[in-house]
């Protein structure tokens, strides 16, 4: 990794909240200080989801920005192997899908993470 | 001077604290209580009730709600909203006039049952007029489970428990009326809000919302500093001071648990979101964009500059079909090793199934305690103390998954070592009730609004 960058965790900047809507999870991601909103904007991206998550979900990644609330909200589909009453899954309504979420770190400026007051770590 | 009603929540799902009702009209002034019973699954349990005893079919926790709260209802005129009806609205009105009256205070309640939501003995004659009722993930018609389907219910909005309000009643019970339209039918009633008073609608909505999952509002479930959430023991439930002009505080009676903060508040609005500029209801559709969260002093949180429009032609069904039985069972597996122990014991059952010949539509392994809710984000669990092998399948054959059911416990001599945790015997065989969410065009839709005393 460049110097200059430095790992962000989720975990550390964001509070999370998720539910199920049949087979499709979503996951609320709240900035814990809106002057960070911005860098989830930039960097939580719906590709950078998807590949956070893997084969944990069989469909696609929607995002949708919520600047009043400076919170992002994802769409996870297939998330939930069948969901509802087919799922066999300990999770099948998808309440825990908001901590699997906060496992993500972000690579950041560290100009950035420090002039934010963001928590930040050398190594991921 | 500007008036304000209160909406106290005193009931997230079928299953919530039996104390809260009460506690949320003694621990101060409120002029409505709110009551959610129904979930997605929530509609197929109760669908099972019915078939085995007709005069079912409702939450049955609700009749105890409502004696805890009878002197609140007779005494001071605090009133009720409630979608406990589930897929039998009359039988549970019933149900709730003869405790009524058995407390003493027969003939002076007046009960507003709201039905016209249950549209299973319509659903030939709407597939047979071209509603196709098409699933609202995969886009299959409703014809292709047609004969396995056990309930068929419109979501409905606020408008029938107006109605009900307006003809008197103190206690409402509707059937699969939307969540949010619980809280709404109070304000529309209190404040006159037209039909087309988006903004004021979307309030309304945006305040169901909030309430709607009781005390997960209020401090329960908050992942945000949620070591420092006071008296969880003592949670007090979330209660709407809602104006005219659609703005409201969410707050809570002072000497409860709980937390109500904009952290707190922005959590729950985020529950169950899908696309937030167009959360749709019948009444309305709200934007959660434009949703504006200030603190208003301890425990309370502003809620303002709502805005709405113009809603869909159609509603929601919430549709409930067989699809099948399932059967889930554990095993524990401890220290040393006990990830390796529980695969290996995955690996048997599964040689084991295999050998028997049992095939099923779906088998689902997961290591509580390893990986179960997180995948691979957990790591591979090789350092876990103990590891819980849970095992599910899921088929159409009845037999094939009782016979699963007898495999497991063998493990236990035949096995792997280091394994306990079967106390609780063979795992039962469950029928699986299946959601089914469509479309419907809303004129089809009619509702009653019936009151009674």
């Amino acid at each position: 990794m460049s110097s200059d960058m430095v790992k962000v965790r989720l975990l550390d900047i964001a509070h999370t909240r998720s539910g199920d809507k049949g087979d499709m999870a979503n996951c609320g991601v709240i900035a814990l200080w809106p002057e960070w909103y911005p860098v989830l904007v930039r960097e939580l991206t719906t590709e950078r989801v998807a590949a956070h998550f893997g084969d944990l979900i069989s469909g696609t990644v929607d995002r949708f920005e919520l600047p009043n609330l400076h919170a992002l909200n994802f769409l996870l589909h297939g998330a939930l192997d069948g969901g509802g009453t087919l799922s066999l899954k300990t999770d099948a309504q998808g309440k825990v899908v908001s901590t699997a979420m906060l496992r993500l770190v972000l690579t950041v400026p560290f100009e950035e993470a420090n002039a934010l007051g963001m928590p930040y770590h050398r190594e991921g | 001077m500007t008036r304000t009603i209160r909406v106290a929540s005193g009931q997230g799902f079928w299953g919530d604290s039996l104390d809260a009702p009460r506690q949320q009209v003694e621990g101060g002034p409120v002029d409505y209580l709110m009551l959610d019973y129904l979930a997605e699954v929530t509609m197929s349990i109760l669908q099972k009730q019915k078939e085995r005893d007709p005069a079912m079919g409702y939450a049955r926790d609700f009749i105890g709600a409502i004696e805890s709260v009878l002197p609140a209802i007779v005494d001071r005129g605090v009133k009720v909203i409630a979608n406990a009806g589930g897929v039998n609205p009359v039988a549970c009105a019933t149900a709730l006039l003869s405790a009524i009256t058995k407390a003493g205070h027969g003939g002076k309640v007046r009960i507003g049952v709201v039905t016209g939501d249950d549209l299973l003995p319509r659903i030939d004659e709407l597939i047979a007029a071209g509603h196709e009722l098409k699933h609202m993930e995969t886009g299959a018609p409703l014809s292709t489970v047609r004969s396995r389907v056990l309930s068929a219910n419109a979501y409905i909005g606020s408008t029938p428990i107006v109605e009900a309000l307006q003809q008197g009643a103190q206690i409402v019970v509707t059937g699969r009326s939307t969540d949010t339209a619980l809280t709404m039918a109070p304000l529309r009633h209190e404040f006159g809000w037209a039909a087309d008073s988006w903004n004021q609608l979307a309030a309304g909505i945006v305040a169901g919302h909030i309430l709607e999952c009781g005390a997960q509002s209020s401090g329960g479930n908050c992942l945000h500093d949620w070591r420092t959430i006071p008296d969880l023991a003592s949670v007090g439930y979330p209660i709407a001071e809602v104006e005219s002009d659609g703005s409201f505080v969410i707050t809570k009676h002072p000497y409860t648990g709980g937390r109500v903060s904009v952290p707190g508040v922005t959590e729950q609005l985020v529950y169950e979101m899908g696309d937030p500029h167009a959360y749709i209801t019948p009444d309305v559709i709200a934007d959660f964009t434009s949703i504006r969260l200030a603190h208003d002093g301890q425990n309370r949180v502003r809620v303002h500059g709502i805005t709405g429009g113009p809603s869909t032609p159609f509603l929601k069904v919430s549709i409930a079909y067989r699809a099948g039985y399932k059967a889930v069972g554990s095993l524990v597996y401890s220290w040393p090793d006990a990830m390796e122990k529980a695969q290996l014991a995955d690996r048997i059952l599964r040689e084991r199934l295999w050998r028997l010949g049992l095939t099923f539509d779906q088998v689902l392994s997961e290591f509580v305690g390893a990986n179960a809710t997180h995948g691979h984000l957990a790591g591979d669990g090789h350092l876990a103390p103990e590891v819980q092998f849970r095992i599910g399948v899921r088929g159409e054959d009845r037999a094939s998954v009782e016979r699963f059911t007898r495999e497991i416990a063998p493990l236990v001599l035949n096995g792997p070592p280091s394994v306990t945790g079967f106390a609780g015997g063979r795992p039962k065989v469950e029928e699986v009730i299946a959601y089914w969410p469509a479309l419907i065009d809303k004129r089809v839709v009619t509702t009653q609004v019936e009151v009674v005393s």
